[in-house]
């Protein structure tokens, strides 16, 4: 995978994940073209189009577009069964997702793409063991953070 | 300084501006606040401002000032500091920032960390973003925990290492011990991500890949596993709809791909498998489908019995009659790759194909488009043509120009007779006339020269589709052409294919002259319509009205066409004896490969009909497009006969000279006055090894002697011979015209003929006037080829004019053969 955008109906780019080194200015352009390309498909067509030398994997869950450009020898059909597995995760995670979600909790979003995709790549292919990594990571933060409150409360510091 | 405001607090706020105004208001305070923040060094809050940094970040707004801080926070011992300064480098900092390589420090320090998590966030920053300098620096520190037993470690640092191995191929040796054991592993994330790593190195290396199917035994491993997934009960960890984690089956098929292609024992191994995946695999759900797919890829490529092929056909064939959209376009997409090895096998699915021609998706279209073509052959040519053609009256724009350039070829090969090729040829032209590619206006007219006995069918039909529209160029190209060559036939109303029309001369040139004025003509076809006209002055009788037609343009504001036209109006005048012969029909063009030249017997001078009866073809459908010209100049196809090469006969043309150089475009098919500074146009290649260069005068080191080709009246003319080394074939003259007489002969002309057998070529004179008392010469140089070795012959023809004392100086002509050459200029 080459890049992965997560963008709303109006256009507004929710995450965007890139695994190539692109500048600031070439990411910007090739969003917006990917963004406008895809908006302008009609419900009735395929999921799949050629943009570039890349191909564009898309589809659309409620008001997001999940958009994924891939190389040309990927299968596009398990292309469509990543971005279906990471709805999964993020379902799981904010419980019954929706775009407000991941608006507000971008910085989550991506923590959860990271332990699932590397590279561009999965790196896990169990729903449950990347739930658990991020699980046990969330505890961690909240661990990092806690002891300040608790030592504050009973007075030692 | 009060505690900056928290991310939340921050996207709420931000969410309520109504205008992009406010939104830049608000976020230039809150960036004024957070960039003071950053000069306090202020570490509580850093991890929060820079949340917030990447939120305008995403949003659009430069945030280039947080990438030191992310840096700090990286650095900083605390998990939340780390994790949001690793996310921060992600998207901050690429590689092309300079500050880039001072997190390799960080990375390193974290990658060996206590807490896995700590480590998986720099494998994951590294395997993301991470430089070739950076990953030069830290492979080592990757192949370690390639090593691990920590299955959470192992499947990221695997994944690391296949960008290590992308950014720094010369590094893929060093990976290659920790992937021993990598299958053994039970964890589904090591065995995917470790099949993914040994993809990349196969797929890279040639060596790798021999070593893998060898030493390894990797494929037999590789069927294990997938024997395993298919045939274990239910786990509920990675089933997806059924199917026990598709992922990895389908990256084994992958893997498996590679490996047996072209390797007859790997492939065999696979074979088993590859039939129990391809018959068990549940298809309800795109699951099962993209299983399959994978599946369907592999047997196509490696070395498989032909039932296991035929088997995958049918998969695809099943494919194309799914109602999901994105599985027909893949199985779209998979025959045509497969169409040239299994063609027959495709073909049974030929109607389902053609079916999808009218899918409303582009995609699917454009597949089943190029897919049809390649399944057109001599049997089904009919069927097929009549869904192509009703395709291409509908379908988008953008491809009519492609479905036209197919068909067409497609016609060209399989036709089944000339009258449908016609019928077909017109088809496309009346329909999409104004997307076909420039280059099919020449090939119409040499296949409608070709088909004598439907000359009068063709200008008949093509006459009727100009009155009906004459918006398309390329139709009415081809029609106009036609029309000037076969007019005749148009008129006299003989046509045995199809109803004659009653047509009189005068509606005729009514349609031309139409042309001519019409502001849908471009340029090119206002050039064919004239020539066009000008033609019919030998087949029609009006010629007055013709004469009229091409007087008037000759003061035209396009020079193109005002040249034409004061050339024909030259040829009314001064040359009438020669338009009949110039103006006949035109031979038979052979077929030309595109860049080819034909045999040209390029003689000079002769008017009568030896002349005509030589093929001088390509340039003559090429009257047309003006951007050719120049690549006529610079050695591209070949020409009219370069007759005279001198100026004076031509009459002023406003143009100057540079457009002379492009002046013989006249599709009479005979020689026209060609301006002198030539420009040696074009010549067959084997003719030419050198555009412009004249061979040296040096007859002594050819060692071929000189000779007197004419004496008369004062008139010498000698040859000298010199032969071109490249190509042993060709003999170079060069004429030397003496004048011993008292007077100048002026308007010399030296015009020569061979046989055919023979190929000649006339280069510019060094001028045409020949001094007096052998006070200077005029030069010239001939180069003749003579492939078969046949005794040299020439005819030569002589005029000039003679200034006697008393009168202004009459014109002399004459001609004489030239037998006499010396047996070493033609052996």
């Amino acid at each position: 995978m080459q890049f992965m955008l997560l963008f709303s109906r109006q256009g507004k780019l929710r995450l965007q994940k890139w695994y190539v080194p692109l500048s600031d200015t070439q990411k910007k352009k090739i969003s917006r073209e990917v963004i406008q390309i895809v908006l302008a498909r009609k419900p009735k067509m395929c999921s799949f189009l050629e943009w570039r030398d890349l191909k564009i994997v898309y589809k659309r869950y409620a008001s997001l577009y999940f958009c994924c450009a891939v190389e040309d020898q990927e299968n596009e059909l398990i292309t469509l069964e990543i971005i279906h597995r990471y709805v999964e995760l993020l379902d799981k995670y904010f419980g019954s997702v929706c775009e407000l979600d991941i608006i507000f909790n971008f910085e989550k979003a991506y923590y959860i793409l990271d332990e699932f995709i590397l590279g561009g790549e999965a790196q896990e292919t169990s729903k449950k063991n990347v739930l658990k990594a991020i699980e046990q990571a969330d505890m961690l933060q909240e661990e990092a953070e806690t002891p300040r409150s608790v030592l504050e409360e009973i007075g030692l510091t | 300084m009060p505690a900056p405001i928290r991310l939340r607090e921050l996207i709420r706020t931000i969410r309520t501006a109504r205008t992009q105004a406010e939104e830049r208001e608000m976020i230039q305070k809150e960036c004024a606040a957070i960039r003071s923040s950053f000069r306090e060094e202020d570490n509580t809050y850093r991890c929060r401002n820079v949340a917030k940094l990447l939120y305008m970040h995403m949003l659009g707004y430069p945030a280039h000032f947080g990438q030191l801080e992310c840096l700090k926070l990286i650095a900083s011992q605390k998990f939340t500091d780390k994790r949001i300064g690793y996310l921060g480098a992600m998207l901050l900092l690429d590689e092309r920032q300079d500050v880039h390589l001072l997190m390799t420090n960080c990375i390193k320090n974290d990658l060996n960390h206590s807490t896995q998590y700590v480590q998986g966030l720099s494998l994951c920053t590294l395997g993301c973003m991470g430089s070739s300098e950076m990953c030069r620096d830290l492979a080592g520190e990757v192949e370690k925990l390639l090593k691990t037993s920590n299955s959470y470690l192992r499947k990221k640092a695997a994944l690391c290492a296949v960008h290590v191995i992308r950014k720094v191929p010369e590094l893929m040796e060093m990976f290659l011990p920790a992937t021993k054991n990598l299958l053994s592993e039970k964890n589904h994330g090591v065995l995917h991500t470790s099949v993914v790593l040994l993809t990349e190195m196969c797929e890279r290396s040639p060596d790798m890949l021999s070593h893998f199917r060898k030493n390894e035994k990797l494929v037999p491993q590789l069927v294990r596993i997938l024997k395993n997934l298919i045939m274990s009960g239910y786990s509920p960890e990675h089933d997806v709809s059924g199917i026990s984690d598709p992922f990895l089956q389908v990256r084994i098929l992958r893997l498996l791909r590679i490996l047996g292609k072209g390797d007859d024992d790997s492939s065999e191994a696979m074979n088993d498998i590859l039939a129990q995946v391809a018959t068990n695999t549940e298809t309800s759900k795109n699951v099962g489908n993209a299983i399959l797919y994978e599946t369907v890829l592999t047997i196509m490529d490696i070395k498989s019995e032909s039932g296991l092929r035929v088997l995958a056909i049918n998969i695809l064939g099943r494919f194309l009659l799914n109602n999901d959209k994105n599985i027909r376009y893949v199985a779209l997409t998979s025959l045509l790759k497969t169409v040239q090895t299994d063609h027959n096998a495709v073909q049974r699915h030929r109607s389902t194909i053609v079916d999808c021609l009218k899918d409303l998706d582009v995609s699917i279209k454009r597949r089943a488009m190029e897919l049809s073509f390649a399944l057109v052959n001599g049997n089904n040519i009919r069927g097929m043509m009549k869904e192509l053609l009703y395709f291409l009256d509908s379908c988008d724009p953008d491809f009519k120009a492609d479905c036209a350039s197919g068909i067409f070829l497609a016609a060209e090969k399989y036709a089944p007779s000339k009258r449908w090729h016609i019928d077909t040829v017109m088809r496309v032209l009346t329909t999409a006339g104004s997307y076909v590619r420039d280059d099919s206006v020449p090939n119409l007219i040499q296949l409608i020269t070709n088909s004598v006995e439907m000359h009068a069918y063709t200008v008949q039909r093509l006459y009727k589709a100009l009155l009906d529209d004459i918006s398309q160029q390329p139709l009415v190209q081809v029609a106009s052409w036609c029309i000037g060559e076969y007019g005749d036939l148009l008129v006299s109303g003989q046509c045995e294919e199809e109803e004659p029309i009653q047509v009189s001369e005068d509606e005729v040139l009514d349609v031309l002259e139409g042309l001519l004025v019409s502001n849908l003509s471009t340029p090119v076809t206002r050039a064919y319509s004239l020539t066009a006209i000008m033609k019919l002055s030998t087949r029609f009788s009006s010629v007055n009205r013709i004469k009229k037609v091409v007087s008037i343009y000759g003061s035209s504001i396009d020079v193109e066409l005002q040249q034409r036209a004061v050339e024909y109006n030259a040829l009314f005048k001064k040359y009438d004896h020669m338009r009949p012969a110039l103006l006949e029909r035109m031979p038979i063009m052979e077929k030309t490969a595109t860049n080819g030249p034909t045999d040209i017997a390029q003689t000079n001078g002769e008017t009568d009909s030896t002349i005509l009866d030589t093929k001088h073809l390509p340039s003559i459908t090429q009257p047309a497009s003006q951007a050719n010209d120049l690549l006529d100049l610079l050695g591209g196809n070949d020409v009219v006969p370069v007759i005279q090469t001198t100026v004076p006969t031509k009459p002023a043309s406003a143009g100057g000279e540079l457009l002379d150089l492009l002046g013989d475009l006249s599709l009479t098919g005979g020689p026209t006055p060609t301006p002198a500074p030539s420009v040696p146009m074009s010549q067959p290649p084997f003719l030419l090894d050198g555009l412009s260069s004249q061979p040296i005068f040096n007859d002594i080191a050819a060692g071929i002697p000189p000779m007197t080709a004419y004496n008369k009246n004062g008139l010498k003319i000698e040859f000298t011979f010199e032969r071109s080394n490249p190509s042993p074939n060709i003999a170079v003259i060069t004429i030397h015209a003496t004048n011993s007489t008292e007077a100048d002969m002026t308007e010399f002309v030296f015009q020569a003929a061979v046989p055919k057998t023979f190929q000649l070529q006339l280069l510019s004179p060094s001028s045409n006037v020949v001094p007096a008392l052998n006070q200077g010469s005029v030069t010239q140089v001939i180069r003749v080829l003579n492939p078969q070795k046949q005794q040299l012959r020439m005819r030569i023809k002589l005029t000039y004019k003679y200034f006697k004392s008393h009168n202004k100086g009459s014109p002399v002509q004459d001609l004489a053969e030239v037998n006499n050459f010396p047996p070493q200029s033609w052996q």
